[in-house]
């Protein structure tokens, strides 16, 4: 099962490669990675999502836990939680296909944030699926070139992540 | 307050830290350091002869002292020639500060001479490192290092200091912090009350309870309260190759050591509990064997300080995470208050027959109840470590190297006291018997210091002899000499049909009586049974030499009790060369 692992980290420098060292030295895989300063600046959040069973994601859990640099870890998929990927996608179009790509990014409710003479840069936002349906969706179209933010996640009512 | 510059600083932190020995080898990144220390600074600097051997020794001397080892080397070559030492103390948690020269600030990146990444190559096998910036960050940094290799779950902690910040020129403030807080890192103080009342519960209520316990209880002073807890209820306890000593070896509740080479009754006696206490042992792969098929009808409690250690191999269904301390005290509170209402617990009729099994199995394939190897014209290797622990009272520091030897030493010497067997476990690490016995023997002068070893280990890192010289550690190595790479042979006469593959040396050994005379040792040979008594004891009686035993053993002997491996159970042994369970 695919789980959203998001944990406060000193912003030091190495710090994130411990993390990913971690995944890479005990086996563990990673599917997507974001990482970025917060609002206090000694801090920065990484949150990445992986897949495997209970067992492998309690040990994953509490090896990032004895990271001396990770202050704070939790398992976003554990409860109700909001999560965005964002996409930049660049797709030739021509004739008639700028129409139909223009229609198909109007209903996912993304935006074209660049235009070419003969090229489209789409932006969009949302969950994973919805990004994905949206590459599905354009499977006809010629794309150049797609950039995904990775899973940024956060827990939904009052409960946060802080120290 | 007083100006220091950043060597100056690292010299004086090491004597308020109460550093007692520092080991080391200089080079170009860390001469402002060695120019500071030499000038003034209290702790003894000891010279090796290879970067790997000052990990073994301060190594061995945390063993033994419960105190951080420390080590001082250069940037480059000196940082990648203690990885194999950092990396052995890693996988036993063994406390250690490893100080690294890097090269200056500016030339980071750009390939200098003698640089290397060594933050990024210890990163796998360090609890945790630190790289300076500057100078003033010294001594908060090195309070950090200290305190987080000790502290929890031990292990060696890293700092990497480029050349520039150590620059005599440049002084700045210098105090060295009482204590440290960190907000990242607070490792459990003691267990979760409710989880030890279930757990002790679970315990009275065993039939045939096993207690297994591991190096955790070592390093985490717990040896006495699991003796107490041990007798108090008559149970059994079976310990880890790190746990030899946290229970006495030659206690009537001692089952011996368990797992792939452990003894038949610590086996049997696993398999067939029904409640395993383990207590900072982390069922390691040497010890379950096929890890589906390890101990079918036992609950398991388990007690360590680490929870990632908990539930990683073996589900706990009783996790408690604290230190061993802590947790020992509150078990045998709560031990009281429930006998106190309920007497008859544990149940005397099921534990007395639970005792009977075990010494059935004990008489029958005990490997201290009757002679279990075989019998050769040569010395057999188990002959000599049952010499070593006569000579010694069983009173010895034991290190070793690693291979049969170190399993003969580990089954044969029957360690009573706590932090006496001192090995390198987890990682296996062929070069650790003799810088080991020397870090023990500078901390503990007046003790008889013994380096079980073969003449495969023992050249791994033989050039430390001179070391031992310079630095009187008179030592004595028993060196079980077969002439092969002795548990690599074993390996091949069993599941290669005796294929040696580069497992011999042909004729290239040294006369090792004239390599130790040599350097100013004695040397002795020993082929012949009827001389090992007198040798060992004329040995030991030379109290300021290094004495280096050449002891010629049977080619043929291998290690038993064996796991049958691959899919075998606990119970599932080789009991001799064509004997099994």
């Amino acid at each position: 099962m695919r789980r959203i692992i998001s944990m406060l980290m000193e912003n030091e420098p190495g710090a994130l490669s411990r993390v990913v060292g971690l995944f890479a030295q005990r086996g563990y895989n990673i599917e997507t990675l974001n990482v970025a300063p917060t609002d206090d600046p000694t801090l920065s959040r990484l949150t990445l999502t992986t897949v495997g069973s209970d067992l492998r994601i309690e040990q994953i859990t509490k090896q990032l836990n004895k990271l001396v640099d990770v202050v704070k870890v939790v398992d976003l998929s554990e409860g109700a939680h909001v999560e965005r990927d964002m996409m930049l996608i660049k797709i030739r179009v021509h004739g008639e296909a700028r129409e139909e790509v223009k229609r198909t990014t109007d209903i996912f409710r993304g935006q074209i944030v660049d235009v070419g003479p003969n090229v489209y840069t789409i932006q969009l936002t949302g969950t994973s699926d919805k990004l994905d349906s949206f590459v599905a969706a354009m499977e006809g179209a010629d794309i150049l070139e797609v950039v995904r933010s990775g899973i940024a996640g956060i827990s939904r009512g009052e409960k946060v992540l802080s120290l | 307050m007083e100006l220091l510059s950043g060597g100056e600083m690292i010299a004086r932190a090491l004597e308020d830290e109460g550093v007692e020995f520092l080991f080391g080898y200089p080079g170009g990144a860390v001469l402002h350091i060695y120019d500071a220390l030499f000038k003034d600074c209290k702790v003894p600097h000891i010279l090796v002869r290879h970067e790997q051997a000052a990990t073994h020794a301060a190594d061995g001397y945390a063993r033994a002292t419960g105190k951080p080892g420390v080590v001082l080397v250069t940037s480059g070559p000196g940082a990648t020639n203690a990885i194999t030492g950092i990396a052995t103390a890693y996988m036993d948690s063994i406390p250690m500060v490893v100080l690294s020269g890097q090269v200056q600030s500016h030339l980071i990146g750009e390939d200098a001479f003698q640089e290397t990444d060594m933050i990024g190559i210890s990163r796998p096998i360090v609890k945790h490192s630190f790289m300076i910036r500057h100078a003033q960050e010294l001594p908060e940094t090195i309070k950090k290092a200290f305190h987080i290799a000790t502290t929890g779950r031990p292990g060696p902690v890293v700092i990497d200091i480029p050349k520039d910040v150590t620059r005599p020129d440049e002084k700045f403030e210098y105090s060295y912090p009482k204590s440290i807080k960190m907000r990242s890192y607070s490792p459990a103080q003691r267990g979760h009350t409710g989880q030890i009342r279930k757990a002790v519960k679970m315990l009275l209520a065993a039939k045939r309870p096993v207690i297994y316990a591991g190096g955790g209880v070592m390093q985490g002073e717990g040896s006495e309260l699991l003796t107490r807890l041990a007798r108090q209820l008559n149970y059994p306890v079976t310990n880890t190759l790190m746990g030899l000593g946290a229970f006495p070896g030659s206690d009537r509740q001692f089952l011996g050591m368990l797992g792939m080479h452990g003894f038949y009754e610590a086996n049997m006696a696993m398999h067939h509990s029904d409640c395993i206490l383990a207590i900072g042992a982390r069922f390691d792969d040497r010890v379950t064997n096929t890890v589906d098929k390890f101990c079918p009808g036992a609950k398991v409690i388990h007690v360590d300080v680490d929870p990632a250690s908990i539930s990683k191999t073996v589900m706990a269904d009783i996790p408690i995470v604290g230190p061993v301390q802590t947790v020992l005290t509150e078990m045998l509170t709560q031990i009281d208050m429930i006998r106190e209402k309920d007497s008859d617990l544990p149940d005397q009729a099921s534990l007395d027959g639970w005792w009977q099994r075990i010494d059935e199995w004990r008489a029958a394939q005990g490997l201290l109840s009757g002679r279990r190897y075989g019998q050769s014209d040569m010395i057999m290797p188990q002959q000599v470590i049952e010499s070593l622990y006569r000579a010694t009272g069983g009173n010895a520091y034991v290190t070793s190297d690693v291979g049969q030897h170190q399993m003969f030493a580990a089954q044969y010497y029957r360690f009573d006291q706590p932090r006496r067997w001192i090995n390198s476990g987890g990682l296996g690490t062929m070069g650790f018997g003799l810088p080991a016995a020397m870090g023990v023997k500078l901390a503990f002068p007046d003790m008889d210091v013994a380096c079980v070893t073969g003449e495969g280990s023992i050249q791994m890192n033989i050039q430390e002899l001179s070391t031992a010289t310079q630095y009187n550690t008179p030592i004595k190595i028993i060196n079980l000499r077969n002439n092969y790479l002795g548990m690599v042979k074993q390996w091949q006469d069993m599941q290669y049909e005796g294929r040696y593959a580069m497992s011999t040396y042909e004729d290239s050994l040294p006369d090792f009586v004239k390599l130790a005379e040599s350097y100013g040792h004695v040397g002795m040979l020993i082929d012949k049974l009827e001389d090992l008594d007198g040798a060992m004891e004329e040995a030991f009686a030379m109290k300021d030499k290094l004495v280096f035993l050449d002891i010629f053993i049977d080619r043929m002997e291998h290690v038993y009790p064996m796991h049958i491996a691959p899919n075998g159970s606990m119970k599932d042994m080789w009991l001799s060369k064509n004997e099994r369970t």
